[in-house]
């Protein structure tokens, strides 16, 4: 049974599209045949994440005005041969994407994948309805910062009214994921804690990714963190956000990288 | 040493403050969720109980909500046209 996952946030700049390509990565990498599909018609950077940016002839827009077939504009990743991506429209007038141009390539995309995840563009118009409207599960992208808990409450409502499954009374399945948590941060009480955005958002978490540095050379380079350096910290947090969302029970930590002493003491009086 | 560490964990300790404004903000967007437009609303049936009674210009009526600290206001402005009377028997017609 193929999933349809969102990755959504409100606020921009926190992290779906570095998540996007991490999870679809991972997933492809734990054998699961994958597609990223980009949903940011107008700025789409997928493609560029992936390192598949010279590689687009077809985009999602082509395949819905019915100029491409859906196999044209599908990229295999040159790594992962499980991984695919379907990239948006870099020029064309965002008014382009319909609901039941949508509706059929997912229609479609279920039945040649396993995974199907929607890379949303930030806000609440209509290019973030469209990418969670037929969504059966959603990641919700935070940082833990005042501003992008707050938008991820107000999509947490947009995914409980708007979606097709929320229409039929159903549920969209929820998740968090906190994406640049400094924990020592955390611990001296400058940052929100993990325990303060699950408690505000009310939604189960499914991994915590730390602040790294190697999350810009992975996206430097084109590579998903998880391919580029899976020994990394937020490689790890990637992968085992991935198992989890393939139903294993992992036990929640945050990767670290090397710690000192002081580290340490710290990290320790987050627990 | 975890005494020091303390005393420079409370100078800097924002996040609390972050959570009890998000808390707050929150219950509030919350509140007012599903019903987008509940100012707009309010000036729908606050416009059609006083038409009932008293000629009105529909543009004359303005709502406004103000949000304080602790308790929120709600402004009704309705500008009623002179000769109330008048109004009001015309209405009752």
């Amino acid at each position: 049974m193929a999933k349809v996952l969102v990755v959504t946030s409100g606020k921009g700049g926190v992290g779906k599209t570095t998540s996007t390509a991490a999870l679809g990565a991972a997933l492809a990498q734990m054998g699961e045949r994958v597609v990223v599909v980009d949903f940011d018609v107008g700025l789409r950077n997928l493609d560029l994440i992936l390192g598949a940016e010279r590689r687009v002839v077809f985009d999602l827009i082509n395949v819905v005005q019915g100029v491409a077939k859906l196999s044209q504009a599908l990229i295999r990743d040159k790594r992962l041969e499980n991984l695919w991506l379907l990239p948006a429209s870099q020029t064309r007038d965002k008014d382009a994407l319909t609901d039941e141009g949508v509706q059929t390539i997912i229609a479609d995309l279920r039945t040649k994948f396993d995974w199907i995840l929607c890379d949303s563009p930030a806000g609440i118009e209509r290019g973030a309805t469209l990418a969670m409207r037929y969504a059966d599960e959603a990641v919700i992208v935070t940082n833990p910062e005042v501003s992008s808990v707050r938008d991820s409450d107000r999509i947490i409502g947009m995914l409980d009214s708007k979606t097709v499954k929320a229409e039929k009374g159903e549920r969209v399945e929820k998740h968090v994921l906190i994406t640049r948590y400094d924990s020592g941060r955390a611990a001296r009480g400058e940052m929100l804690s993990i325990e303060d955005i699950l408690e505000i958002l009310a939604t189960p978490l499914l991994g915590i990714i730390p602040e790294s540095q190697d999350v810009l050379r992975a996206s430097n380079v084109g590579s998903p963190v998880t391919l580029n350096n899976a020994a990394s910290a937020p490689a790890r947090a990637y992968m085992d956000a991935a198992r989890r969302l393939m139903g294993e029970a992992v036990s929640m930590t945050v990767p670290t990288e090397r710690k000192g002493l002081m580290d340490r003491l710290l990290g320790r009086r987050a627990a | 040493m975890m005494n020091l560490l303390r005393l420079l964990a409370g100078r800097n300790a924002s996040a609390p403050v972050a959570r009890e404004r998000l808390q707050i903000l929150l219950a509030h967007e919350r509140g007012l969720r599903g019903q987008p437009d509940l100012l707009g609303l309010l000036r729908t049936e606050i416009l059609a109980v006083v038409s009932r009674h008293v000629v009105l210009d529909p543009d004359k009526v303005i709502v406004r909500m103000e949000r304080g600290k602790n308790v929120s206001t709600l402004e009704v402005d309705i500008e009623v046209p002179n000769g109330v009377e008048r109004s009001i028997a015309m209405a009752a017609q």
